[in-house]
Parts: C-alpha cells; sequence; structure tokens
C-alpha cells in the first residue's frame, strides 16, 4: 500500500521514487499531459502543456495562435480606419463596445478630434452593460468549470436582456461595430433609456442571487480558494491588469487612475480582493471582483441614463480621416478583462500604417505557469477559468 | 516627473546610450541604443524617482526603410507617469537586447516581436514562434512580406 | 460535439442556453469526438487548427455530420483578402453537410441549420453512402 499524503494545502512531492510499505521502491517519473486545442475547460482553441508528476503539476507551457486571425496585418491593408473597426469587434468578442471604445478613443487622440457630451454618456453606458455581459459569460462558464450547470443558464438569461438593449440600439447581438471615429453610426431609441433603467432595476437583486448560488457555495469556496495565488509584485512585474490585478490586492484601475472619457463624473468604487475566505490573489478573489464590478457598472449606467443631454450623435470629421504623417497614439482602456490598448502610428495616408492591439489577456495568460506550479490538474481547469482569457484576443 | 526630467536623468546617467528624443508630441519618447536596453530598462524600473515598474507594451515596427524598431510603452503605478522607449536595428542584423529580465511580461511580448518581424532578442531564455505555427516561413508583418501559395498543403490564399 | 473556436461559440453558448435551447431539437453537447454523431464547426478556423480539425473528424464514428457555423468556417469570413493564417472554410480539409451563414449567425439561425441537418438525415437513403 502507498503512503498516502495528509493536507490538502500543501501538495508534497517525492521526486524519483516512493518508498512502499512492504519496503519496496517505485519508480516514478514525471508525465506529460496534454490539455489540447479542443477541451470544453480552456475556453476556446488554447493548448496547455502540463508537466505532471503524479497529480501534482511541476510546469505548464501555453501554446496559442490557434486562432491567429492576422489583424495586425489585415488593417494594414484597409483603406480607411473606420473599416477597422469591424475587426477590431472581433478581437474580444465578448466586450465587443470596450474594444471598440479603445480603438475609437486613439484615432481620436491621434487625430485630435472632440465628440459631443452626449456620445461620452452614450459610450460610458454601452461600455458599462457591456462589462455586465462579458461578466456575466466569465462567471457563468466558471461555474460549469467548477461543475455548477444552473449558474450558466441564470447568467445567459440576464445576458440576453442586455444583448437585447444592444440589438434595438444598432441591430447586432454579439460583434456591434458601434462606435465610430467622431461618434456613434445610430443613435439611442426612444425606448432605450426606459427599457434600460427597467433592466438596472431587474438586475440588482440577480447579483445577490449569483452570490447564493455560485460565489458563497461552500463546494465552490472549497475548489476556488488559495488555488492559483498571485501575489501582488509577481502581478506588477508581469503587468497583470483588470481584475487578475486588483484580485491582488493591487488598488489600481484605468478608469480612475489614468481617465479616459467621462467616468470622472461618477460615483462609484474600485473592487479590490481581500482575501476573505482564502489568501489574497487567489482564484475567489478574482471571481468576487468580477461579481462586485458588475453592481458598480450597475451604478455607472443608472448615473449615466439619469443625465444623458441632448445633442447630435457625430461630430464633424473630413470624409478622408488623414492623420499627420509620423503621428503616433497609445490609449490605454479599462476592458473588463483588463487593459486594453491601441498603439496607432500613421504615414499621413489614409491607410493605418501599424496598429498593435495590447491585449489583456494575451498579458494575463502569461502568469499562467507561476501561479500553477504545485497545483494539482482539477485546479489548473479552475486557475484558467479565473484568468478569464478570450482567445480572440490572445491570439488576435 | 515631466519627460524633460526624465531624458535629463537618462541623459546623465547613460551619456551616448540615449540617442534623439521627441517631447514636443503628444506622446514624448526617448530612442536608445539597440545593445544597452537591459541596463537602461534595469535603471529605469529600480531607481526611485522613476520606479517604471508596469510595462504596458512592447511592439515590433518596420519602418519601411531598411530599418526595424522595438517601442516600450512602461508606465509608473506610483508616480503615474508614462514614457515611451524607442530602439531601432537593421533588416540585415535584427538584434536587440532583451528585456524579459526586467520585466516578466516581456518574454512573451518580445517572442511575438520575434515572431512577426523577425527580430532576434539577445538574451531572451526562449525565443522561438508564439503564433504561428513552429515550421511556419517567413516573418508576417514585414512590409516586404509575400503571402505563400500553400502551407502543408492548404492553399493560402481565396 | 461543440467545437466552439472563436465568436460564434458564445452564440452557440447562448444557443443551449434556456432562451433558446437547443436541447429540445435533441442535440445533447459532449466534449469528446468519438461519441457524437454531428460537430458544428463555430469559428475560424487557422491553418495551426486545421490539422487538429482533420483528427477530430477522423475520431468521430460513422454515420457522422459536420455543420459549418458562421462566414469564418464557411469562406474564410471577414479576413478572406488579407488573412495569411485563415484557411478559407473548412471544408477545404472536412466536408460539410450544412453551412449556417451569418457573423455570428443568430442562435434561431443556428436552430434552423439543426433542423435542415434533421431532414437531410431523413431523407438519406440506408444503402447508398454519402461521401
Amino acid at each position: 500500500m502507498i503512503e498516502s499524503h495528509s493536507l490538502p494545502t500543501s501538495y508534497v512531492t517525492q521526486p524519483g521514487a516512493i518508498k512502499t510499505s512492504s519496503g519496496k521502491t517505485l519508480r516514478t517519473d514525471e508525465m506529460i499531459i496534454n490539455m489540447g486545442p479542443q477541451h470544453p475547460s480552456t475556453h476556446g482553441v488554447l493548448r496547455l502543456e502540463i508537466v505532471v508528476d503524479g497529480e501534482i503539476i511541476v510546469d505548464v507551457i501555453p501554446h496559442i495562435g490557434y486562432l491567429h486571425r492576422c489583424f495586425e496585418k489585415h488593417c494594414e491593408h484597409m483603406t480607411n480606419y473606420q473599416q477597422v473597426i469591424p475587426y477590431v469587434d472581433r478581437l474580444d468578442y465578448c466586450a465587443s463596445m470596450n474594444n471598440d471604445l479603445a480603438f475609437v478613443l486613439a484615432a481620436e487622440r491621434m487625430l485630435k478630434i472632440e465628440v459631443p457630451p452626449r456620445v461620452e454618456y452614450i459610450r460610458v453606458i454601452m461600455a458599462e452593460l457591456n462589462r455586465i455581459a462579458s461578466h456575466l459569460i466569465a462567471i457563468g462558464t466558471y461555474g460549469i468549470d467548477a461543475g455548477a450547470f444552473t449558474p450558466f443558464l441564470y447568467c445567459f438569461t440576464d445576458r440576453e436582456k442586455i444583448l437585447d438593449l444592444f440589438e434595438m440600439t444598432c441591430g447586432a447581438r454579439l460583434l456591434y461595430n458601434y462606435m465610430w471615429i467622431g461618434g456613434l453610426s445610430h443613435d439611442l431609441p426612444p425606448t432605450f433609456v426606459e427599457q434600460a433603467k427597467e433592466f438596472c432595476t431587474y438586475f440588482k437583486p440577480r447579483i445577490k442571487a449569483f452570490n447564493d448560488l455560485l460565489t458563497y457555495n461552500e463546494i465552490f469556496v472549497k475548489r476556488t480558494a488559495h488555488v492559483g495565488v498571485l501575489p501582488k509584485d509577481v502581478a506588477i512585474n508581469y503587468a497583470s491588469s483588470g481584475p487578475m490585478l486588483r484580485g491582488s490586492g493591487v488598488n489600481w484601475d484605468l478608469r480612475r487612475d489614468d481617465p479616459y472619457s467621462y467616468y470622472d463624473r461618477f460615483e462609484w468604487e474600485v473592487q479590490v480582493g481581500k482575501g476573505e475566505v482564502g489568501t489574497v490573489g487567489d482564484s475567489w478573489d478574482r471571481h468576487i471582483v468580477r461579481m462586485r464590478e458588475m453592481e458598480q457598472s450597475v451604478k455607472i449606467v443608472e448615473q449615466a441614463l439619469a443625465s444623458i443631454p441632448e445633442g447630435n450623435v457625430q461630430a464633424a470629421i473630413p470624409k478622408r480621416i488623414r492623420p499627420d504623417a509620423g503621428a503616433e497614439a497609445y490609449v490605454r482602456t479599462e476592458s473588463p478583462r483588463g487593459e486594453l490598448g491601441f498603439y496607432l502610428i500613421s504615414d499621413g495616408s489614409a491607410s493605418p500604417y501599424r496598429i498593435k492591439a495590447r491585449s489583456p489577456a494575451f498579458v494575463n495568460l502569461s502568469v499562467l505557469p507561476e501561479i500553477s506550479r504545485g497545483a494539482m490538474i482539477a485546479d489548473l481547469v479552475l486557475i484558467a477559468g479565473s484568468v478569464d482569457i478570450v482567445l480572440g484576443e490572445v491570439d488576435r | 516627473m515631466t519627460p524633460q526630467e526624465i531624458l535629463e536623468t537618462l541623459s546623465s546617467n547613460f551619456g551616448d546610450a540615449i540617442l534623439e528624443s521627441k517631447l514636443d508630441v503628444l506622446q514624448p519618447w526617448i530612442r536608445i541604443a539597440s545593445h544597452r536596453t537591459k541596463e537602461i530598462c534595469f535603471f529605469l524600473r529600480d531607481e526611485d524617482l522613476l520606479t517604471f515598474d508596469y510595462m504596458s507594451c512592447l511592439s515590433g515596427v518596420d519602418y519601411n526603410d531598411g530599418k526595424l524598431g522595438v517601442v516600450y510603452h512602461l508606465a509608473s503605478m506610483i508616480h503615474k507617469h508614462k514614457i515611451v522607449l524607442k530602439t531601432h536595428c537593421t533588416k540585415d542584423s535584427p538584434h536587440v537586447q532583451s528585456v524579459a529580465e526586467v520585466w516578466g511580461t516581456a518574454n512573451w511580448h518580445e517572442r511575438e516581436a520575434y515572431d512577426m518581424y523577425g527580430i532576434v532578442f539577445d538574451g531572451h531564455p526562449d525565443l522561438r514562434r508564439m503564433l504561428l505555427p513552429y515550421d511556419w516561413e517567413g516573418h508576417p508583418l514585414r512590409k516586404d512580406y509575400k503571402v505563400p501559395e500553400f502551407y502543408n498543403g492548404m492553399k493560402v490564399p481565396y | 460535439m461543440q467545437f466552439g473556436i472563436a465568436c460564434c461559440a458564445i452564440e452557440m453558448m447562448a444557443a443551449s442556453a434556456s432562451n433558446f435551447d437547443i436541447m429540445r431539437f435533441g442535440v445533447i453537447p459532449r466534449a469528446t469526438p468519438r461519441q457524437t454523431d454531428v460537430m458544428f464547426v463555430a469559428g475560424t478556423v487557422t491553418l495551426k487548427m486545421a490539422s487538429r480539425i482533420k483528427r477530430l473528424y477522423d475520431q468521430m464514428p460513422e454515420p457522422r455530420y459536420i455543420i459549418s457555423m458562421g462566414s469564418c468556417a464557411n469562406c474564410g469570413g471577414p479576413y478572406w483578402e488579407h488573412g495569411y493564417h485563415v484557411l478559407k472554410g473548412v471544408d477545404r480539409v472536412i466536408p460539410v453537410d450544412v453551412y449556417v451563414p451569418g457573423c455570428p449567425p443568430r442562435p434561431e439561425a443556428l436552430l434552423e441549420g439543426i433542423i435542415k441537418l434533421q431532414e437531410k438525415v431523413r431523407k438519406e437513403s440506408m444503402i447508398k453512402k454519402s461521401a
């Protein structure tokens, strides 16, 4: 009979040889397991090469690029900056409005365009509603990773109400192409404000329902507390952002610390992980940061809806958008996954010269090997789920 | 610190490695020598008044006149200031010193720049392709890249 | 088997959730190709991924059907012109039975695709083998 290891929270490895109680020596080797591109829990086509000793992970090597859709080269062939926006949508397809917002802000900063106030308010409302929708996907799929199927159905039902609002405005459910350089593609329909207010009133008690169902559920807590701990200094050195960074206790949110658009006009709080049920920076902390961010987003949406000014939804911009030669701009915004930045270089023509997308999921994924050493394979599924990657963004 | 002060601190410490700068644009930048990026970046990260502990982005660029470049966007979470560093190398000998030891995030960014542009980062622990298959030929984001006709039996163009 | 690759995967997930519910049409998600009849290829297929898709197709037992969901899987989608790493349509590596257009297709469109596949299967003869 093989000796059993006792403590679940400190996994002890015995590399090389295990002594059985009958005196024989069993030789153990490290095994390489492939969590291949097609896997129900990798949230897309991600390949993880896991080097394990028994059940305990020694190293994880992520292989990406299975969804590399040549976004950056594609943009260089576009004849117009506005034509890039549908491709930008498809980078992080769960939070398409936030992608639009980041790119459009970068282009407007480079061209020195000021947009009307109505546009800024609507952009904030759309970005925050999309943040809620994206976090709902993250939470729903995270529940499935842990084995809970019901939160997924609840999340998607609520998400459909947000998608109804978006469909009413711009006609699309998932990939909107709504924010254009200098303004928006369509104005809000007449019933939007009322329906959005109804949604906010409906959604607030639902967050409590999710918390009761999933977040404070004993099984979920036991599976996510103390798992995948990301220390503060490692998080900053690896340039993590979004809930990954805030879950580790770092009070940093680009909407407040590097402000853009009209976020400084609204009252809201940055949510930080405090290690309430486990260590600071574990997977549970990242999850609770996402839950609380949804509450704050609802708050922002309500305040914005109460005070939208009237006006145009398109600034006066030249027909041919032609920035100065050598003009560059790097603008970073807070997308649901973290710091989404676009670096634009122009050579004076109407076609973009270089567009670089700094995607939060790509950078957050690079810290996965560091935080999963010493965990078990079942924990790796939850750690990878808590990073909340979207492969469209990782591979661009 | 203002960009002017950052430039003065760097010039006084590294003299001839600071090649060019442009501070009157929207996002001021400083161009540094490509064989001394690591020590300059260690200084930027560890010096008390600078503390650039957060590397937002590292991008490769192909300037069309036979030059490749790397652009670093750095930020400080403590002092809330930002700076852009640039460095150039030629297409025939594209070598830049790696900063993967300074910031852990530079590891993957440099692998991507190698994959897309062919810039070799000296001192990088594991420089191999990131987004494209390991047996892909060519570096796509270069301006003179020709799309291959077939890859492993599959037709590439439409 | 639900092979969600990209944006269409989110619409496929929405189709399996309660608002649209593909389970009432008899479609049950399975993670492994060895126990499935149908594979939805939802999303852009890249050249790196294409050999893995062929391998998954080979692992499916007969009778097997493929539904290609979304423009990227149908013909390369918005990346048809300048995508050097995008496979212009999954039918270049595996045979497809039903194409569902859209970018991404609405969940109702995916349901129509499933119903069309069910009609196609109903009309199939047991003797004549379809390629």
